[in-house]
């Protein structure tokens, strides 16, 4: 059930009764509903994952688009070294009139390497940039059009073939569980039984609980909530992790056309619940969920950054003892440890100097004397 | 070596006869095997490839048995291996079997150095099979020979190509082990993805110089079967030791919402392949391979570290024991040179000690002369002072008596020699009072302005010896 759709029922009932009484701001839901398709909404999503669990097909396959043409994958010998890059791409589509921009950031290279050490860095980088450039805009002077492109969700793929979280992905969600709203996901759900999805399941629950890794939880549903929404969430945050499956072809079976993967023994169709848990991801994404992410994104990890940001800033002028300058100025792109201890030394150093010329001093105007 | 022999043999006389009855000796085959049959096969399989990727249920579906295993953890801090060896048993055919399990291959963030615990292991064993044939007393016949005859790479089905870690570890395992890459959880890609895949993997391997086992094609009798198979590598296997009732056979298969994969039809997947090539028919070329190329390359690399060659100089044939020879001389002198050398270093070091004894020795003397002289000096003007104090007090004593001589010497009236006594006295005892106060103010001043605080008590015990302070007149 859509949203709008719930509504607009509830609005019918209010007009029936007391029409005399009526005031009319039961509206505001519909003029909100206007105005929303008439600016648009954006949203950001990232994938991330080693290469080859499927990123990009699930991608198409939940847009219903091709957004990797002519992409260019790398031999296993380039990518002994390889180093993580951040690619975006952006598409607009429309669907019954609401328009979405939609931003899929991607990262190939991430944990391809012999050495992955802190491979998960450029993309805590990329995240902490587009919330610092949203700081600075928002803190500017002319804020009428401010770009947006913080990333409000990030899909996580955990590869099948072990026997749940590896030491990489358990690195790589702790670094980023603070500043984006994760979203574990089962990649190629087909090499897994259903037994083994479950158990699969129950492990990386228990590992990410384990490990204090806080992943996007959905939001409590309201008291009023009908029966059947209820138990749809009930069912839904049962079952994260999601195991999915996607797939650009489209092949026939029991008479209808679906996208699906052909095997000699069966096909695999994505849509079919019974199969793997791509529907109620989809839903969750964009049907029912996507504005809590960007909410969540706003108001929690945005606000965490900012008031971190901020408070660095403050720590940093005190030390410097200089009045507060009315135009908040940005701090250094992160100082690393290295040279921030130098300075604390030298700091202490330069006291310590001070304080032995002030005892020479008082002794000798005691000699004087 | 072997080269050489085929050389002598070709230049001997050779005639080939035709026999003219049956002999009998056609059945040496047959008593080589009853006799290889009676001692017993032994093979050793090693499985690399990441944790949860289908090792153990693969070797379990393909000896149709369950071997003791536990599940291992992501989280090792680096690659072990684990051997375990079995005794498997078909019709009348002994096999003695030895499973190696790379546990936590793939699950670090830094697999620099993963594949180095493999490429030891192997060393290890090829390190002691050449022991034993080194051996003096050896007994090859009943060496259980632990080396490695194949070692089976599961690549993960990406569906893109090789993992970096991949291309790295076969190319430091594929001049040690005859290696065949299988894909692993095949039942994941789709046939046209897998015929993709299987092509990007093979020029990968070809285009990095990994050489990978290729089935013999030189004996008439598998030729055929062999070369086709070559085509099919890496074989797309998946495993399974569920039983699922397909039709009216009930056959080891995986069971999905979708569709049942069974691990035996040719059209699922390439399980029946690998077993035919593994097990059922080149299992003897693979210990052969091992122990003809692998082990002798082994073999050739340790012996010329060692220093053995098998020509001189002067390209002459050398013989193992001239050389060994050669060794242990060169070896026991390098043992007596270091001697010499070590013995040299003891006695300088003695020699620098000394020294440096001596040096401290001496500056020890010269500060104690140092100290005795400041010392006798200080005594010195010690004993000046006293004697300008005892000048002073003799002075002061004469005075003394001068003055009491005076006052005497005037004889007057009784009270006014009373008076006068009582005034002397007061003016004696004022004398000596302003004297002990001239001696209290030089008491006073004294001490403090003495250098030293020998000096200062000198003042003070001058004082104290003094007679107007013995009298106690203040």
């Amino acid at each position: 059930m859509t949203t709008s759709a719930r509504y607009k029922s509830r609005i019918f009932k209010t007009e029936d009764s007391e029409d005399k009484q009526y005031v009319g701001f039961a509206t505001l839901p519909n003029q909100v509903h206007r105005k929303s398709v008439k600016k648009g909404f954006d949203f950001t999503l990232m994938v991330a994952g080693e290469s080859g669990l499927g990123k990009s097909t699930l991608v198409n396959s939940l847009f219903l688009t091709d957004l990797y043409k002519d992409r260019k994958l790398l031999n296993a010998e380039e990518r002994i070294n390889q180093t993580v890059e951040i690619t975006k791409h952006t598409v607009d589509i429309e669907e019954k009139g609401v328009k979405l921009k939609l931003t899929i950031v991607d990262t190939p290279g991430f944990g391809d390497a012999v050495n992955n050490n802190e491979c998960w860095k450029p993309i805590t980088d990329y995240i902490d940039q587009q919330f610092e450039q949203y700081f600075r805009d928002e803190s500017g002077l002319n804020r009428k059009n401010i770009l947006d492109n913080r990333v409000h969700c990030c899909l996580y793929f955990i590869p099948p073939f072990g026997h749940g979280l590896r030491p990489v992905d358990v690195e790589f969600m702790k670094a980023l569980h603070e500043k984006v709203n994760i979203i574990p996901l089962i990649a190629k759900a087909d090499c897994l039984t259903p037994n083994e999805i479950k158990k699969l399941k129950d492990r990386v629950r228990d590992e990410i609980e384990r490990f204090g890794i806080k992943v996007y939880q959905f939001p409590e549903c309201d008291s009023d909530e009908d029966e059947e929404f209820k138990q749809m969430d009930k069912e839904l945050k049962e079952c994260t992790p999601f195991a999915v499956i996607g797939s650009n072809t489209v092949v026939e079976a029991r008479g209808q056309r679906v996208r699906g993967r052909l095997y000699p023994w069966g096909i695999v169709e994505v849509e079919n619940q019974s199969h793997c848990d791509f529907v109620k991801l989809r839903n969750m994404l964009i049907r029912s969920h996507m504005h809590d992410l960007k909410d969540v994104t706003c108001d929690v990890h945005y606000e965490n950054y900012r008031a971190h940001c901020i408070q660095e800033m403050t720590s940093k002028l005190a030390q410097d003892n200089r009045m507060d300058s009315p135009i908040p100025i940005l701090p250094l792109p992160t100082p690393d440890a290295e040279t921030e201890r130098l300075i604390k030394m030298k700091d202490e150093e330069l006291k310590r100097m001070q304080e032995m010329l002030e005892k020479m001093q008082q002794q000798m105007h005691e000699k004087d004397q | 070596m072997a080269a050489t022999d085929v050389d002598v043999f070709s230049n001997e006389e050779k005639r080939s006869l035709s026999l003219g009855g049956h002999v009998g000796f056609d059945s040496l085959p047959d008593q080589l095997v009853s006799k290889s049959v009676t001692q017993g096969f032994c093979f050793n399989i090693l499985c690399v490839g990441e944790t949860g990727i289908g090792k153990s249920t693969l070797m379990n579906t393909l000896f149709n048995t369950t071997f003791e295993n536990e599940e291992a953890s992501h989280y090792q801090n680096g690659v072990y291996l684990r051997p375990r060896t079995y005794d498997l048993q078909e019709s009348n055919v002994h096999l003695k079997l030895t499973i190696v399990d790379t546990v936590g291959f793939g699950d670090q963030i830094n697999k620099e150095e993963s594949y180095k615990p493999i490429v030891d292991y192997i060393d290890t064993q090829f390190e002691n099979y050449l022991q034993e044939e080194l051996k003096i007393k050896r007994s090859l016949f009943n060496y259980h020979d632990t080396r490695i005859h194949i070692c089976l790479y599961f690549i993960a089905p990406t569906g893109h190509s090789l993992k970096s870690l991949d291309l790295v570890t076969m190319k430091k395992l594929d001049s040690k082990v005859n290696i065949i890459p299988i894909i692993a959880k095949a039942d994941t890609i789709s046939k046209s993805e897998l015929h993709k895949f299987k092509i990007k993997i093979m020029s990968e391997l070809v285009s990095n110089g990994v050489q990978i086992y290729q089935f013999p094609t030189d004996d008439d009798a598998v030729a055929e079967i062999n070369s086709s198979m070559n085509a099919h590598l890496p074989f797309a296997v998946v495993g399974s030791v569920e039983e699922v009732k397909v039709g009216n056979k009930t056959v080891r298969a995986r069971q999905y919402p979708w569709g049942v994969v069974q691990v035996e039809n040719e059209s699922h997947c390439d399980f029946v392949k690998l077993r035919e090539m593994l097990i059922r028919v080149n299992m003897e070329d693979l210990r052969e391979q091992t122990h003809a190329r692998h082990y002798e390359l082994y073999r050739r690399c340790k012996l010329e570290e060692m220093g053995f060659k098998d020509t001189d100089p002067d390209s002459q044939p050398f013989s193992l024991q001239e050389t060994y020879e050669a060794k242990r001389k060169e070896f026991l002198g390098d043992l007596q040179r270091k001697e010499e050398e070590m013995r040299q270093m003891f006695v300088n070091k003695v020699k620098e000690t000394e020294a440096e004894l001596k040096e401290k020795e001496r500056e020890l003397h010269d500060k104690f002369e140092q100290l005795k002289r400041m010392h006798q000096d200080e005594k010195r003007k010690v004993e000046e002072k006293r004697k300008d104090l005892e000048e002073e007090i003799n002075a002061f004593n004469t005075r003394k008596v001068a003055a009491e001589t005076l006052s005497l010497s005037q004889p007057l009236k009784k009270d006014k020699d009373r008076k006068n006594r009582s005034e002397k006295n007061e003016n004696q005892s004022g004398m000596s009072l302003s004297n002990s106060k001239v001696m209290m103010a030089k008491a006073n001043v004294e001490p403090l302005n003495c250098q030293s605080w020998w000096q200062a008590i000198q003042c003070c015990t001058c004082l104290v010896h003094n007679d107007a302070w013995k009298q106690g007149l203040f």
